[in-house]
């Protein structure tokens, strides 16, 4: 069975909730079947807004929803067999466990021996077996949380919506949880659309990462390409630590450019400059840029140390460089380890390709 | 290990326990302390005022204080003969002394209640005694006899022992429409008479039913507040409480102007064609008046438990029934509504036991029907003066809200009425 590419689609959905602003603006997505695909974005950037239009609890101010190939947009929310895992769990307090699981079913009138077996089966994938007779509030924090998601996937949706499922959760308890998640979507195939607002949880996660701000869709991609290519300087700054140097474009040829800052020039690569005297502000991850390097690199300058702070496996250096006093290197805890001194000059280098010439700040 | 090594002591040496218990002492006393007052005050107001209620329900120590050596003769009497002479001479010297403290008029009233002649006959032996016709050196027995021959029926004298203990049932009975017949055996008043039933039932049925209109009514406005955003659930909640600021004698008022044939509300239907003219309903003076008016009243008492428990209720419960497949109505019902449950008990017992003991509202708008049982008090309070008779009932109305009060314990459970 081919997988459908377009399994749920966002067709030029817009969605406002005054008629004064735009939540979302004109959101083209495709959820290809079986994805795990995360909405990543700041609060208020609308990416519940499309969580809840995809569950049917809001509807589009324009545009339509497609589900494997149908409209959705006037289905409500109890007809779309959507699965859905909410922020707070959701979980009925006055109903038992086995309550809680049985409830999706029973309103699809499903046979008591049938329902017997599902919640048996749902309960067992997130290891809860056992707890059928307790009532939701005598579970802990991660126990809610399992139940609620066998709740979302005991009657075989297409499609499972998640809203920030994990942020009542400690950290600890999120990471194990974050992998559990990750390995009930492998292990039954459902497509998941989570959303989020950690990043890390992002990356760890999903199969495609869709980053949202301001009602759009920064950049849809692996967490990978993420990280490494992020397209504009809100996905870079947002995703993981960032260097920035604002400069303008002196100089682009082919997909190089060379950057002038206000008393140095650097060379990066060029992704969203086109031409000579465009404003851009250049984007370096911390752990490219080496410390003291061996070999000749294309951009190679020196800064005093500002700060050093021990981080066990690495070691972060604050850097004034090139006027930027906030430039963060990130040393790894090895034994040829330098000794970092505040108020010290080093060099610091990086290559072209580390470095994206993005959209100005 | 000996329990002596296990003792903890304190860094002044002194043990653990002690000295726990010392401080906590001080934190007891002081709770204590501080309220104090209130139940200072809850004594005073709720506890002693109900303990002299009963007692006063119950006393009858008026007659067994007036004819004492009667009592003390008529311990032995069988009541099936009539008296000895012994019997009549006491009598006659206790009826003696209440003649000289001019208190006889009060045996003959409270005597005549027991058996109906009583007075009269007692209004005669009066007259011998105040003109000194009674010769004491003869016989007593057979010229009180010789007064009216029912001194000679044994019916009287078994009502006058039937007086004999100093507390009785008979107000209760009484607000029962029952009374204790000359047997001592516990009868039902005659058909016609029965008034007091008819008041019991008419307060439950009123009380019910605007219990069952408030909660229809203030249900889905208690959910448009806890639901609506606040610049709008705040109009609401001022729209609600209105009422609850104006002074009931006003909103009843302003009812009787609604409601009379003559008024807005009839005036409206013979405008837009509902009702002609010269056939406009009665809707005052009868029982729609009472439900109409006593529901607006009642209201807001169950609009704020159900608001509040309403509020706690997380709308993604209701969105998660949906979006596992309940229609609105399941999500609602399954899920919803039991989670309200602790609300509406709430609600239902605060209106319910105010209505059963409302008076003023149903005496001014239901006419006829408009008396319940505690008009029924108030009218024995003020105009008949037999307190003793309005305290029994009184404590018949408190005992009937502790009845609903401990079903209620028992369909929901008390630790789940949220008042807010």
């Amino acid at each position: 069975m081919s997988k459908n590419p377009e399994f749920v689609k966002f067709d030029k959905v817009d969605k406002s909730y005054d008629g004064k602003v735009l939540v979302v603006k004109d959101l083209q997505l495709d959820i290809a079947e079986g994805e795990f695909i995360t909405m990543l974005g700041p609060s208020g950037s609308g990416k519940t807004t499309c969580l809840m239009m995809l569950a049917g609890f809001e509807t589009p101010t324009n545009g339509e929803i497609l589900l494997d190939g149908n409209i959705i947009s006037n289905i409500p929310p109890h007809k779309r067999g959507i699965g859905m895992v909410f922020q707070n769990y959701a979980l009925f307090p006055h109903m038992t466990v086995y309550e809680n699981l049985a409830f999706p079913l029973r309103v699809r009138k499903v046979d008591k021996v049938e329902i017997d077996k599902k919640v048996d089966k749902a309960l067992s994938m997130v290891s809860l077996n056992g707890f059928e007779t307790r009532m939701p509030a005598q579970l802990s924090g991660g126990q809610q949380q399992r139940v609620a998601v066998a709740r979302a996937l005991v009657f075989d949706p297409s499609v499972v919506l998640m809203d920030e499922p994990l942020g009542a959760l400690d950290k600890n308890l999120r990471e194990s949880m974050q992998y559990e998640i990750k390995h009930i979507h492998e292990s039954i195939g459902v497509t998941v659309v989570y959303v989020t607002h950690d990043q890390s949880e992002a990356l760890t996660m999903s199969n495609r990462i869709a980053v949202f701000n301001d009602g759009k869709v920064q950049q849809l991609s692996s967490p990978a390409d993420l990280y490494e290519k992020p397209v504009n300087s809100f996905v870079a700054e947002f995703i993981g630590e960032n260097n920035t140097f604002n400069g303008e474009v002196s100089e682009v040829s082919g997909n190089k450019c060379k950057v002038k800052l206000s008393n140095a020039e650097i060379v990066s690569n060029a992704i969203s400059v086109k031409s000579k005297g465009e404003k851009t502000t250049v984007s370096l991850r911390p752990e490219r840029a080496l410390i003291e390097p061996t070999e000749k690199m294309e951009n190679m300058f020196s800064g005093k140390i500002e700060e050093v702070i021990y981080h066990g496996d690495h070691t972060r250096v604050r850097v004034n460089l090139l006027g930027n006093p906030e430039f963060i290197l990130k040393v790894p805890n090895s034994t040829s380890n330098l000794e970092l001194k505040v108020s010290q000059e080093i060099k610091v280098g990086w290559n072209s390709h580390d470095a994206r010439a993005l959209d100005p700040k | 290990m000996s329990s002596e090594t296990q003792k903890i002591l304190t860094t002044d040496g002194v043990p653990l326990e002690v000295s726990l218990k010392k401080a906590e002492k001080r934190n007891k006393i002081k709770a204590f302390l501080l309220v104090a007052p209130l139940l200072l005050f809850l004594l005073i107001t709720y506890i002693f005022p109900i303990a002299e209620m009963f007692t006063r329900s119950i006393d009858d120590r008026m007659v067994t204080n007036m004819l004492p050596k009667t009592f003390k003769s008529m311990e032995k009497w069988d009541g099936k003969e009539l008296p000895s002479e012994e019997i009549f001479k006491s009598f006659y010297e206790d009826y003696k002394v209440l003649v000289e403290k001019k208190e006889h008029g009060k045996l003959g009233q409270r005597l005549n209640k027991e058996k109906n002649g009583f007075n009269s006959i007692l209004k005669r032996l009066f007259r011998k005694i105040s003109r000194n016709k009674i010769d004491e050196s003869a016989s007593i027995k057979e010229q009180i006899i010789g007064i009216h021959r029912h001194y000679s029926n044994v019916d009287y004298w078994r009502a006058i022992k039937r007086t004999a203990p100093p507390y009785t049932m008979n107000k209760y009975l009484k607000g029962m429409d029952m009374f204790l017949n000359e047997d001592g055996n516990i009868t039902q008043v005659e058909e016609d008479r029965r008034i007091h039933r008819i008041l019991w039932l008419r307060t439950l049925e009123i009380a019910l039913f605007v219990t069952i209109f408030c909660f229809l009514m203030g249900y889905p406005i208690a959910h448009l507040l806890a639901t609506l955003p606040m610049k709008y659930s705040n109009l609401l909640m001022i729209c609600v409480l209105l009422p609850f600021w104006t002074s009931l004698l006003v909103r009843t008022a302003s009812w009787m102007i609604l409601l009379q044939q003559q008024g807005l509300v009839n005036d409206f239907f013979v405008l837009i064609g509902l009702v002609s003219d010269d056939n406009r309903p009665e809707m005052m003076y009868n029982k729609v008046g009472t439900y109409v008016a006593m529901t607006q009243i009642l209201l807001p008492f169950m609009v704020l438990p159900l608001y509040s428990v309403m509020k706690t209720i997380s709308p993604s419960l209701v969105r998660a029934g949906k979006s596992l497949g309940g229609t609105p109505f399941t999500a609602f019902w399954k899920i919803y509504f039991p989670l309200t449950i602790p609300g509406i008990g709430a609600g239902c017992l605060l209106v319910f036991i105010l209505a059963i003991g409302y008076y003023i509202t149903p005496a001014l708008v239901g006419g006829a029907s408009g008396t319940l049982i505690s008009n029924q008090i108030a009218y024995h309070m003020k105009t008949t003066l037999d307190w003793s008779f309005a305290s029994a009932m009184g404590l018949m109305l408190l005992t009937g809200v502790m009845v609903v009060y401990w079903i209620y314990n028992k369909l929901v459970g008390v630790d789940n009425i949220k008042l807010g």
